[in-house]
């Protein structure tokens, strides 16, 4: 099979990422209750993915980063949990449900206004629509780092710029680039930056997390057992206890940590510069080809290693099961849980089919899809 | 059982801050382990730093080098 569904999860994972959570398991105590020697090695396994991640992300302190368990859990702690009620938040089109979903609760439940910075019918937004539509009561400003569906991406630096000019709140969801596009939180001035651990970084499911900068608060949606402050009746108020009521994914952040050292052994460069490669590969293949559309703009090379398009003929979900079945190509068709982003496109009746490289993914693969497409297009 | 002498006790918020401590230390040769909490500094869980009671400055210095937060400093034997 070619894997060209990187954008869902990663397939392929660094051997060192396998074997790390198979020696965990077999290994590992419980982290943070106890001092025998296996929970004290879970404990200093998931303090050392703490630095590790912390330095990936350009966070100043490890004990600011919180792991969760994917990062929907991530931006609906930090969503619900950090911004205050009967305020005014900003966020963009471009959002996944992830995003959308906790805001439109907050406008339900909680008297929060929301604002949408529009995208364009390729998937471009404005940056000055950030500034025209701060208000007096606006609190924060929440958005992707890149489209799960174009892969257009947020020049997030130039947002955190305004957010930072006007004192705004400001959290991101990198759920597509974490692990193959440089993030550094403290020059970008996101205050709360959400991850998943299983896509680009090349981690288990079951793991992600957020990095808190210095100075923000955020109220836990969760309180329970930390191995620590037993008798206090509430939750410890320090980070990262804060936030992490209940056994963490110890087997599973011991392998996070060994994917954040393998990518390190690469490089992050090294591996954006091959993914953007394969995307450009297999963007200018199906470009040429009669019949087929491509959404989003690559125009200024800053693009997630997504290409989405239709091909005539063909509903994006019948499109994507011939690639399956006929050439053994695994996409993802229909709405990717970004319905503004459709709507935007022109696309909320069709869908998409969504091609996403990744690091392990290869010229030939990228090639072998273009023909794919190249003949369902042919008798579409 | 092993025989009681005098230790210098230090506390943390979070486990986190414990782990830190320990990587610190080691670094910079500074003796000591984790230990559960003594039931006589508090009778909730969590872990400590027990070292020698002369130690305390290069704890201090360790802690400041690495940012980490103290709850509390306590002479005990355990």
């Amino acid at each position: 099979m070619i894997y060209l569904d990187n954008a869902a999860t990663t397939l392929r994972k660094p051997p060192q990422v396998i074997e790390a959570v198979v020696q965990a398991m077999s290994a590992l105590g419980n982290a943070s209750r106890g001092t025998h020697a296996v929970s004290l090695d879970a404990s200093r396994t998931v303090y050392q993915a703490r630095v590790k991640l912390a330095q990936l992300f350009g966070c100043r302190r490890p004990d600011h980063v919180v792991f969760t368990c994917n990062a929907t859990e991530a931006l609906n702690i930090a969503i619900c949990g950090a911004i205050e009620p009967a305020s005014h938040v900003i966020t963009t089109d471009l959002e996944h449900n992830s995003v959308l979903r906790p805001l439109y609760r907050l406008q339900a439940e909680k008297q929060v206004e929301l604002s949408f910075v529009a995208a364009d019918r390729r998937g471009n937004i404005d940056y000055a629509d950030f500034e025209k539509l701060i208000r007096p009561d606006t609190r924060a400003i929440v958005c992707t780092h890149a489209s799960n569906l174009t892969g257009n991406m947020v020049d997030v630096a130039r947002v955190g710029h305004i957010a930072k000019k006007h004192g705004l709140l400001f959290i991101v969801d990198a759920s597509q680039t974490a692990g193959s596009v440089p993030i550094d939180m403290e020059a970008m001035n996101i205050d709360i930056l959400c991850f998943t651990g299983h896509k680009a970084l090349m981690g288990p499911q079951g793991t992600g997390g957020m990095c808190i900068r210095e100075g923000v608060s955020i109220r836990p949606w969760k309180v329970g057992g930390t191995g620590v402050q037993t008798y206090s009746q509430t939750q410890p108020q320090q980070l990262p206890a804060l936030l992490e009521a209940g056994t963490l994914n110890g087997h599973g952040i011991a392998g996070l940590a060994a994917a954040v050292d393998y990518i390190n052994s690469v490089g992050i460069d090294a591996i954006q510069a091959k993914e953007r490669f394969l995307t450009r590969r297999f963007l200018d293949g199906v470009s040429r080809i009669e019949g087929v559309t491509v959404y989003g703009d690559f125009s200024d090379g800053q693009h997630a290693p997504i290409v989405a398009l239709n091909i005539r003929g063909y509903e994006s979900g019948e499109a994507a099961d011939e690639l399956a079945e006929t050439y053994g190509i695994a996409t993802r068709p229909g709405a990717h849980c970004a319905p503004r982003m459709h709507q935007a496109l022109g696309t909320a009746e069709l869908g998409a089919v969504r091609f996403s490289f990744g690091w392990f993914n290869e010229a030939e693969e990228v090639d072998a899809a273009i023909r794919a497409v190249k003949e369902l297009a042919s008798c579409g | 059982m092993r025989v009681k002498q005098l230790r210098l006790i230090v506390t943390f918020h979070t486990t986190t801050a414990a782990m830190a401590m320990e990587k610190v230390c080691a670094e910079q040769g500074v003796p000591g382990r984790l230990i559960p909490v003594p039931r006589e500094i508090t009778a909730g869980c969590g872990m400590a730093w027990s070292a020698p009671p002369d130690a305390r400055d290069a704890i201090e210095k360790a802690a400041r080098v690495a940012g980490i937060e103290i709850d509390g400093w306590y002479e005990l034997i355990v």
